[in-house]
């Protein structure tokens, strides 16, 4: 096991040497190096040009250096001091604004897994049981139109249909009354009733390729004579499928991480765009317009950092609970 | 096909003495359903043989033909493209013509039967827009006295159909000087219809560029990967598993922001596609690869080495004819994800812009939740955008079924 994990570890340095190569790209992107982009934008809202406060940020970020000195200054940055370089949109550093939203990223990206599970384990389990009934067609047609639709458009359509419904406009995370006040049982549940729709979104969008994943291993184990066996020994039905054809089939969902993740996040993006939530989303798009690269750099480093070691805690999940992975050739890890 | 492995019947029933017939209920029955199964399985019969010495192509599309869904999807995506490509004559406006006062106007109510109850062809009433002073929103009022038919083949504004055969007439319009709105209009008092359907060449296009793009990589890369294994694949499914595993969407934001501002629309539109296929290759390279690590060590393959092929040259004549089928699956399925990537990019106001239209760009004016809920007709295009992406996707099913017919 630790072996196991020590290599996955070790997997995960060059991946995050190509993402942090991959924010550096984006970052000089753009025509023209960011500080000609801070000089327009700083002309541009009718603010006076500092030129000696413009040599101070060549010299930090080496500007007049070569692109891979560039990135060494940038990297040692981080890792020195995270520092993450200033946002010329906000007037902050970087990191600030990433402490403030990124947590909320995070939390709303992982809640959706879960929900994700809760929808998708029961419908993933009727719909193998029942295999070819009516519940199964209905399932199979949802889980294909919740593959096709984005969870933006998901979004939009949800929040005017509840809007048309009940009148009741759900947008942000909080209520205005509680959006400066602490935290107490009242703003947790002004909390709930915003944040459902989001959640719901992102969970249905994703349960429907979970649901097939299931179906198909729960298809699949449910023919071996262990089930056969068991149902020979009297046990009832539902214990006969729970107990072990679904506890087997339980484990490649956690597998499914590896593109749920990516996929949740990215949807979060633009779901909490639609929905106006306090999260990365409005940042990152806001960064993107204003070629404020700093931040929209920083996002997509972040972002996918955090995904990739989401992927790599629930590889070393799925090793710890299927010693096959564990010991596993290489043709099995396909 | 599966004629021959058929339980057959026991002899006795196949030859029942007529006599017996008509007798009792179940003698009736009985003669009934063996004359159905007797018509079924000469039918069958009949097919596998015409099937017996069929090609590969024709087995495919006999197995795609079963598969009802897939194939009422085909036909109507068809629609869908030639209604994209003759959008000039389809739609009765331009994408760009604005009708005065008509801003935010409703979708025009066809009528059968006049105020009389006289049935006429369709027809719409006249319009007329107040300005009300006091929430600065037209109102409109139908004028029941005024009707106007609507008509197939209607003369309208002059256009060049495909951009060379100068036109006059419209699918269908309305004649008179009253603006027809199939599906409403827009802030500026723009058709609807006519924006989607334009729209609908970028929205729909751009997936076939981009998977042009992310096809010639994902074979390129992935044929080397599958071909020559060893450190040249590891480093190949490296790159391919680390693009996978990042989230796709805050990349495609952060690389289309860097598209100059001042591009012209068709500038743009491959500098998207460019984007989208950074992403979308690695599906295919992925499919590319592993078919070929299951080819590469057959006979014919061998024997082509032995003639001293070049590499390349047994990728691209030898193995990649054999995956062909495969490669045509992965593509339909890949192309919704990519007019979806162009829907999102363009929504967000990083893809397509004014006065170019794609759905992603009509769908910005339904960013606001006041104009959904007091417009609910500009969400139209969310049901376009929908409708494509389940087409591509149950074409992709029903072929992915064919392309395997010995499956089962």
């Amino acid at each position: 096991m630790g072996h196991f994990i020590l290599r996955r570890l070790l997997m995960l340095v060059p991946f995050l040497f190509l993402v942090s190569a991959l924010a550096f790209i984006v970052i000089q992107l753009p025509p023209g190096s960011f500080i000609d982009t801070y000089r327009r934008n700083l002309e541009a809202q009718g603010g006076t040009v500092n030129e000696a406060q413009l040599k101070a940020l060549e010299v930090r970020y080496g500007l007049d250096k070569p692109v891979i000195v560039q990135y060494a200054i940038w990297t040692w940055n981080i890792l020195s001091r995270g520092d993450f370089g200033n946002s010329f949109r906000y007037q902050r550093p970087v990191a600030d604004i990433l402490w403030e939203r990124v947590p909320r990223t995070v939390g709303i990206s992982l809640l959706a897994i879960v929900f994700t599970w809760i929808i998708a384990i029961p419908l993933g389990i009727i719909s193998a049981i029942k295999q070819y009934s009516i519940w199964d067609y209905v399932l199979t047609f949802l889980s294909f139109i919740g593959l096709s639709v984005p969870a933006f458009l998901l979004a939009i359509v949800l929040m005017y249909v509840v809007f048309t419904q009940t009148g009741w406009l759900v947008t942000g995370l909080y209520s205005p009354q509680f959006q400066n006040a602490p935290m107490s049982v009242a703003k947790f549940v002004d909390l709930l009733k915003n944040i459902w729709l989001p959640l719901l979104v992102l969970a249905v969008t994703g349960a429907a390729g979970t649901i097939r994943v299931l179906r198909a291993t729960l298809l699949d184990e449910l023919q071996k004579p262990y089930v056969t066996t068991a149902r020979a020994k009297g046990l009832p039905e539902w214990r006969v499928i729970l107990k072990y054809p679904v506890r087997l089939a339980i484990n490649p969902m956690i597998s499914t991480i590896g593109w749920l993740l990516p996929a949740v996040v990215g949807g979060e993006l633009v779901v909490s765009k639609v929905l106006n939530l306090p999260t990365v989303g409005p940042i990152i798009l806001e960064a993107t317009l204003a070629q404020d690269m700093f931040l929209a750099g920083a996002f997509v480093l972040i972002l996918s950092a955090l995904t990739l070691i989401g992927t790599l805690i629930s590889d070393i999940c799925l090793a710890w609970l299927d010693p096959r992975i564990r010991y596993g050739c290489a043709a099995h890890a396909q | 096909m599966a004629t021959a492995d058929r339980p057959q019947m026991p002899k006795g029933t196949d030859r029942m003495q007529p006599t017996m017939v008509g007798e009792s209920y179940t003698d009736r029955r009985s003669q009934e359903l063996l004359k159905r199964y007797r018509g079924t399985r000469e039918r069958r019969q009949k097919k596998a043989e015409q099937l017996a010495e069929a090609s590969q192509y024709q087995l495919m599309l006999a197995q795609f033909k079963k598969h009802r869904i897939a194939t009422v999807s085909l036909y109507l995506l068809v629609i869908l493209y030639l209604m994209a490509i003759f959008a000039s004559f389809v739609v009765p406006y331009d994408t760009l013509q604005r009708f005065d006062q008509f801003g935010y106007a409703k979708p025009s109510q066809l009528h059968i039967v006049d105020a009389n109850g006289n049935v006429h062809l369709p027809f719409i009433y006249g319009r007329t827009s107040k300005l009300d002073k006091k929430t600065f929103k037209y109102t409109f009022e139908e004028d029941t006295s005024k009707q106007y038919p609507v008509r197939l083949f209607v003369t309208g504004k002059p256009y060049d159909l495909l951009g060379v055969i100068p036109m006059s007439r419209h699918l269908f319009g309305v004649e008179g000087d009253q603006p027809f709105f199939l599906l409403g209009a827009d802030k500026l008092g723009r058709d609807l219809f006519s924006r989607i359907i334009y729209a609908s060449r970028v929205s729909l296009f751009i997936g076939f560029a981009g998977v042009i793009i992310s096809f010639v990589l994902g074979i390129i890369l992935g044929g080397i990967s599958g071909y020559f294994g060893g450190v040249v694949d590891t480093v190949i499914q490296r790159i391919i598993e680390f693009i996978m595993s990042i989230p796709q969407i805050p990349v495609w934001m952060a690389l289309s922001a860097a598209i100059p501002k001042e591009w012209s629309g068709i500038q743009k539109f491959f500098a998207i596609t460019l984007v989208l296929s950074f992403v979308g290759w690695t599906g295919l390279a992925r499919v590319v690869r592993g078919k070929l690590i299951s080819l590469r060590e057959e006979d014919y393959v061998i024997a082509a080495r032995i003639s001293s092929a070049k590499p390349m040259q047994i990728i691209f004549r030898h193995l990649l004819p054999g995956v062909t089928s495969f490669l045509v699956v992965s593509i339909t399925l890949a192309i919704p994800g990519m007019i979806l990537g162009e829907t999102t990019l363009s929504f967000l106001g990083l893809g397509i812009t004014a006065p170019d239209v794609s759905w992603g760009s009509l769908l910005q004016d339904a960013q606001d939740i006041n104009a959904i809920a007091n417009y609910p007709w500009l969400l139209a295009p969310v049901f376009f955008v929908m409708l494509a992406v389940v087409l591509f996707n149950f074409i992709g099913d029903g072929l992915r079924d064919a392309a395997d017919p010995y499956s089962r």
